[in-house]
C-alpha cells in the first residue's frame, strides 16, 4: 500500500492494475444540479485572456511556431510555460504554447509538405536521416500496396485513409499514471515481460515481448520529461493537483509522441473527482480551487497542436485534436457515474467559454439524475459543445469504463484499441456498379469488369444485384489496404507510451467506415419506388439520372426507404466480416464522416437521387439536406433505426435546431432537449451533436469572424472554432437542414 | 375514418406542453390577415388520409411524447371544420394514453364541437381581438361563437391556453386588451396566455396562392408594447407567458 492512498477504500485494484475498481468503490455519485459551481477565479481569467491572444495570432498566421528540425519525443523538448507562476497545471508539447511538432515516423514527406505549406524549411539533417537512415510508415505502405489498392486510393473511392498520417484512436488509460505511479507500471510491464518467456517463441510472442520492451522506454521516458518540469511521477499522486497534473503529464507524454488523427483523452473527470472529494473533505482544498485546477486543465488540452497539411486540413477541417473526454454514464450496478467534477468539466464552458476542445461527450441515459441532464441541456443550448451518445446502448457491449475515442469509436479503456480505417464511399460504390466497375468522372476503370446496367430505366434488382458486387469487391479490397496500413504503422510508427497505459492482452477493433448511406438509400429508394432513367454519354458511361415521380426519402421515419438504409449497411458489414484482419482484430463500421462529407461529394458524380456531382453529401448518418420534411423527430426515428450490432464504431448524427424551436421559455427549452435526448436515445440512436442557433448567427460570423472568437458548432462527430472553417465548409453547414418550425 | 390534411410536423414544441406531434389539418373558416398558412385555407386541397394509418404513424413518437410530456395537437387550419375525424383521431390517442390538444378559433358549433372535445386534454384557444368590429374586419367572421365557445370549454372544465397575437395598429388597443382580460378572468380554466409577436415569415405564401398580404407595411411589434400588453393580463392575475 502506497501512503498516497490514506483514506481510499481499498479492492483488488491495490494488487491489480485496475482503475475500474479504483472508481466503483470510491466515487461519490452526485444527484444534484449545478449551484454548488463557483466561478472563474481572476487567475483563470488572465491566463485564458493570454491564450486568446495566441490563438488570434495564430489564426492570423495559419501556426504560430513550428519546430523545423527535431523530431518530437516524450522528452524531446525543454519545458514550455504559458505563465510559470500563475498557471496550476503545466506542461506543453513544445518549449511554448501553441509551438507545433514534427513526427516524421510517420512519413516524412507529410511533414516537409506541411512545413512548407507555413512557409517552413525542413532541416536537411532530418530529411536525410528519414530518407536514408530510418524507414517511415508512409514508406512501409507504399512499399506493400498492390496496384488495385492505389487505382482505389486515386479515384477516391477509400479516402482518408491513415497511410501519411498518424492513426489515432487510441486512448491510453492516463489514470493509472495518477493512481500507481510510473514506477509501479514498469514494474507490472516489467511481469508482464516475464510472463511471456514461453517454450514456443511464435511471432506474435516475439511481437509483443519487443513491444512490451518500447513501452516500458517510453515509461522511463515519461518519468523525465515530468521531471524537467520539477515533478517526480514514480509515485502515486498525493492530492487532487497532483492527480491532474499526473494525468496531463502521461496524455501529454502521448501528444508528444503521436500525431494520430483522434488523441482522446478518455474518461477522466470522475477518476479525479475522487481525489477532488478527498481534498476537499480534508479541507485542503476550496470549490473554487477545485474548479481553477479544472479550468486550468483543459486550457491545456485546448491547446493540443499538430502540424497538419493542407489536405489533411481540407478532410478535416478547423483544426481539429479529438481530445475526446467522456462524462456521466450509468455504472454496471446501477449508480450513475455522475459526480460533481462531471458538472465542472462541462462548466469550463462557461468559465473559459465555449470552444471545441476537449471534445465533451455526455454519455446519456434515460436514467441520469434529472439535475445533470437538464444541466447538460443548458449547456447545448447555450454553447453548442456538446455532443452525447447512448450509455444505454453501449454499456451492454463495453462496460462501464469505456472511453471514445476521435467521436464515436467506444473502447474500454486501458483494454482495447482499434486500427482506424476511414472510410469507404458507398454513393460512388454504387455509381460503379452502374457503370460496370468504371469510375463515372474518369471513365477509367477501377474495380474489376462487372457487366453494367444496360436498361434505360433502372431495375431495382438489377442495380441491388451488382451493388452487392461492387461491394463484396470494395470490402476485400478495403481490408486488404488497411491490413497493409496497420501492419506498417505498428512497424514504423508504434504507439509505445499509449499502449504501455493498456493491459497485456487487449482487443482490438478493426474499424471500417462507410460515407453517403442517405445518398444511397435515396438513390436506392428513387430506383425501386421512382422510376429513374440513365442518361448515357457517347462513351456509354451513365453520367446523370433522371427521375419521374417521387420517392420516399430517408429522415421522413418512412420504413420503406429506412430499411434501405439498414440492408446496405447490414450488407457492406457482413462482407467485410468475411476477411481476415490484420491482429485478428475485430471488425467494426462507422457511419461517420466528420467534415469530409464535403470532399467525398467533390469526389462523386450524379447520383439517381437527385443529388448534383460535385455536391456535398451529408455528414454521418444524417438524411440528405432538406429531404427530411416531417420535422426533427420524425428524423431523428430514421437515424436511430440503424443497427449498432453492425455498425459497432458508431452512428453519427448532427443536429442544429433554432432556439424558438426548442420551446418558448429556457425551462421549456431545457426540458424539450431532455426529452427529445430520453426519446432519441430511448429509440436505440447511438449519437447526437446538438447545435441550438440562428443560421443569421453564422452569416454574420462569416462576415465578421472577429465577433465570434470562441464561436463553436457541432460538426460530424466533433466541434470546431467555426471561423476556422473553409468558406465552403462553412456553407455547408448552413445549408444543411435546420430545424426550425415554430 | 379519412380526412384532408396539410402536413405533419414531428418536433412541435410551441403548441401545447413538451414534443408533440402536429397534425395540420386542411380548410379554414376564417381570413386572418396575418394567417401564416394560407395555404390550408380552401377545403379543395390537401392530403387525403385515414385515421388508422396517422395513429399508427403517431405512436411511433410515443417515447419522444412520453420522456418529454408532450403529446399530439391537432391544429390547422381549423380542426374542428372535420369534427368526426378529428374525434376519431383523438379517440385512437386517448386510447393510446397520449395527451391530445387541438388548436382553434372557436368559431365552430358547439354541438358539432362536444364530441371532439370528449378527447380532449387541453384546448389552444385563439382569440384574434376582442373588438368585434376588428375581429370581423380582421378575420371575415363574428367573434360571438369564440366567446361561446370560451364559456363552453369553461362550463366542460376543458383546460385552456389562450393565444393571442399582438399586431401593431389592429389588435394592440389598450382597451380591447383590457376587456379580453376581463372576459378570461371570468373563467376557471385558462392555464396559460400567450401572446405572440406579429410576425411576416408567412408572407411569401401569400404570394404564393396569388393573394395580396395587407399588412405588408406593418412591422412586428416592439418589445416594450409587448411587456404593456402582459402587463394587462398579470393584472387580472392570468397566467401569462
Amino acid at each position: 500500500m502506497f501512503k498516497e492512498w490514506n483514506g481510499f477504500e481499498s479492492g483488488s485494484w491495490c494488487r491489480h492494475i485496475d482503475v475500474r475498481d479504483f472508481i466503483q468503490k470510491n466515487y461519490t455519485p452526485y444527484e444534484g444540479d449545478d449551484s454548488f459551481l463557483a466561478d472563474v477565479t481572476s487567475r483563470t481569467s488572465k491566463l485564458w485572456d493570454r491564450v486568446l491572444e495566441l490563438m488570434k495570432d495564430e489564426i492570423e498566421k495559419g501556426i504560430l511556431d513550428v519546430e523545423t528540425s527535431v523530431p518530437s519525443t516524450i522528452s524531446s523538448h525543454a519545458p514550455g510555460y504559458l505563465d510559470k507562476e500563475n498557471e496550476q497545471i503545466v506542461g506543453f508539447q513544445s518549449d511554448a504554447p501553441l509551438k507545433r511538432n514534427i513526427m516524421p515516423s510517420g512519413g516524412i514527406r507529410t511533414v516537409k509538405n506541411a512545413l512548407e505549406s507555413y512557409g517552413y524549411e525542413l532541416d536537411p539533417v532530418t530529411w536525410k536521416t528519414y530518407t536514408e537512415y530510418r524507414k517511415t510508415h508512409n514508406d512501409g505502405v507504399f512499399s506493400a500496396y498492390t496496384t488495385a489498392m492505389k487505382k482505389a486510393r486515386h479515384s477516391g473511392i477509400i479516402t482518408g485513409l491513415p497511410d501519411a498520417y498518424g492513426r489515432g484512436r487510441i486512448i491510453g488509460d492516463y489514470r493509472r499514471v495518477a493512481l500507481y505511479g510510473v514506477d509501479r507500471l514498469i514494474e507490472d510491464k516489467e511481469s508482464q515481460k516475464l510472463s511471456l518467456e514461453v517454450g514456443s517463441m511464435t511471432e506474435e510472442i516475439i511481437r509483443l515481448r519487443e513491444e512490451i520492451t518500447e513501452q516500458i522506454g517510453a515509461l522511463k521516458e515519461l518519468k523525465k520529461m515530468a521531471l524537467s518540469y520539477g515533478f517526480d511521477i514514480s509515485k502515486p499522486a498525493q492530492t487532487a493537483k497532483e492527480a491532474i497534473q499526473w494525468t496531463y503529464f502521461a496524455y501529454l507524454g502521448a501528444i508528444k509522441e503521436q500525431d494520430g488523427a483522434a488523441m482522446s483523452i478518455g474518461r477522466v473527470s470522475t477518476f479525479l473527482d475522487i481525489y477532488i472529494e478527498r481534498d476537499l473533505k480534508a479541507g485542503a482544498l476550496t470549490e473554487e480551487e477545485a474548479q481553477e485546477l479544472m479550468d486550468h486543465f483543459v486550457m491545456k488540452l485546448r491547446m493540443v497542436r499538430f502540424l497538419r497539411t493542407p489536405s489533411y486540413n481540407e478532410l478535416f477541417s478547423g483544426d481539429p485534436t479529438w481530445v475526446t473526454e467522456v462524462i456521466g454514464g450509468m455504472g454496471l450496478d446501477g449508480r450513475s457515474l455522475v459526480t460533481k467534477n462531471s458538472f465542472r468539466m462541462l462548466h469550463t464552458l462557461v468559465t473559459l467559454g465555449p470552444a471545441p476542445e476537449p471534445n465533451l461527450t455526455v454519455l446519456w441515459s434515460v436514467r441520469l439524475p434529472k439535475a445533470f441532464k437538464d444541466f447538460c441541456s443548458k449547456m447545448s443550448i447555450e454553447t453548442s459543445s456538446i455532443q452525447y451518445e447512448s450509455d444505454d446502448l453501449m454499456r451492454p457491449y463495453w462496460g462501464d469504463d469505456y472511453g471514445i475515442a476521435c467521436c464515436v469509436s467506444a473502447m474500454r479503456i486501458g483494454k482495447q484499441m482499434q486500427f482506424f480505417g476511414a472510410r469507404a464511399n458507398l454513393a460512388k460504390a454504387l455509381l460503379y456498379a452502374i457503370n460496370g466497375g468504371r469510375d463515372e468522372k474518369a471513365g477509367d476503370q477501377v474495380g474489376p469488369k462487372f457487366a453494367p446496367v444496360t436498361t434505360e430505366y433502372l431495375e431495382f434488382d438489377d442495380v441491388w444485384e451488382k451493388f452487392e458486387q461492387i461491394m463484396e469487391w470494395l470490402a476485400e479490397l478495403y481490408v486488404n489496404t488497411l491490413n497493409v496500413i496497420h501492419y506498417m504503422h505498428d512497424k514504423y510508427a508504434y504507439e509505445k507510451l499509449e499502449l504501455a497505459l493498456h493491459d497485456r492482452d487487449i482487443l482490438r477493433t478493426f474499424a471500417t467506415g462507410i460515407a453517403g448511406l442517405s445518398v444511397v438509400a435515396d438513390s436506392l429508394s428513387a430506383i425501386k419506388y421512382a422510376k429513374v432513367k440513365a442518361l448515357r454519354n457517347d462513351e456509354g458511361l451513365v453520367v446523370d439520372y433522371e427521375i419521374e415521380g417521387e420517392y420516399p426519402a430517408y429522415g421522413n421515419n418512412i420504413d420503406e426507404v429506412d430499411d434501405l438504409a439498414i440492408q446496405v449497411v447490414e450488407t457492406f458489414m457482413s462482407k467485410i466480416r468475411k476477411h481476415k484482419t490484420y491482429r485478428n482484430s475485430y471488425p467494426t463500421l462507422s457511419i461517420l464522416t466528420i467534415t469530409s462529407n464535403v470532399v467525398y461529394g467533390k469526389k462523386t458524380g450524379n447520383t439517381p437521387d437527385g443529388r448534383k456531382a460535385g455536391e456535398p453529401f451529408a455528414p454521418g448518418a444524417n438524411p440528405m439536406h432538406g429531404r427530411d420534411l416531417k420535422g426533427a423527430v420524425a428524423s431523428l426515428a430514421s437515424v436511430a433505426k440503424l443497427p449498432y450490432q453492425h455498425a459497432e464504431d458508431g452512428i453519427s448524427y448532427t443536429f442544429s435546431i433554432i432556439p424558438k424551436a426548442l420551446g418558448k421559455s429556457d425551462a421549456e427549452r431545457i426540458s424539450n432537449l431532455s426529452g427529445l435526448l430520453d426519446g432519441y436515445f430511448a429509440q436505440g440512436g447511438h449519437h447526437i451533436n446538438i447545435n441550438v442557433f440562428d443560421r443569421e448567427t453564422l452569416l454574420d460570423a462569416m462576415d465578421h469572424p472577429e465577433k465570434y472568437p470562441q464561436l463553436t458548432i457541432r460538426v460530424s462527430g466533433y466541434a470546431v472554432n467555426f471561423i476556422r472553417l473553409t468558406r465552403e465548409q462553412q456553407l455547408d453547414v448552413i445549408n444543411r437542414t435546420f430545424h426550425e418550425h415554430v | 375514418m379519412r380526412g384532408k390534411i396539410h402536413s405533419i410536423e414531428t418536433c412541435g414544441t410551441v403548441d401545447g406542453p413538451g414534443i408533440r406531434y402536429i397534425l395540420f389539418t386542411q380548410g379554414c373558416p376564417l381570413r386572418c390577415k396575418y394567417c401564416h398558412n394560407p395555404d390550408t385555407w380552401s377545403i379543395q386541397n390537401g392530403k387525403d388520409v385515414d385515421t388508422d394509418d396517422l395513429i399508427n404513424e403517431i405512436i411511433k413518437y410515443k417515447s419522444f411524447m412520453q420522456f418529454s410530456g408532450g403529446g399530439v395537437t391537432v391544429s390547422g387550419g381549423e380542426p374542428l371544420l372535420q369534427p368526426e375525424f378529428v374525434k376519431d383521431l383523438l379517440q385512437k390517442c386517448k386510447a393510446n394514453n397520449i395527451h391530445t390538444a387541438i388548436d382553434t378559433s372557436g368559431f365552430i358549433s358547439i354541438q358539432k364541437a362536444d364530441p371532439v372535445l370528449d378527447y380532449t386534454d387541453l384546448v389552444l384557444l385563439d382569440i384574434k381581438s376582442y373588438n368585434p368590429d376588428i375581429y370581423k374586419d380582421l378575420t371575415g367572421v363574428s367573434l360571438d361563437p369564440t366567446l361561446a365557445f370560451a364559456k363552453h370549454l369553461n362550463d366542460r372544465k376543458i383546460p385552456v391556453w389562450i393565444r393571442y397575437v399582438l399586431v401593431p395598429g389592429i389588435t394592440d388597443h389598450k382597451e380591447d386588451i383590457e376587456h379580453l382580460a376581463e372576459f378570461l378572468s371570468s373563467l376557471d380554466n385558462i392555464e396559460r396566455i400567450d401572446i405572440l409577436p406579429f410576425h411576416k415569415m408567412g408572407e411569401f405564401k401569400w404570394e404564393q396562392i396569388g393573394k395580396n398580404y395587407e399588412l405588408a407595411d406593418v412591422s412586428e411589434p416592439t418589445s416594450e408594447a409587448l411587456k404593456e400588453a402582459q402587463e394587462i393580463f398579470r393584472k387580472y392575475t392570468l397566467p401569462i407567458k
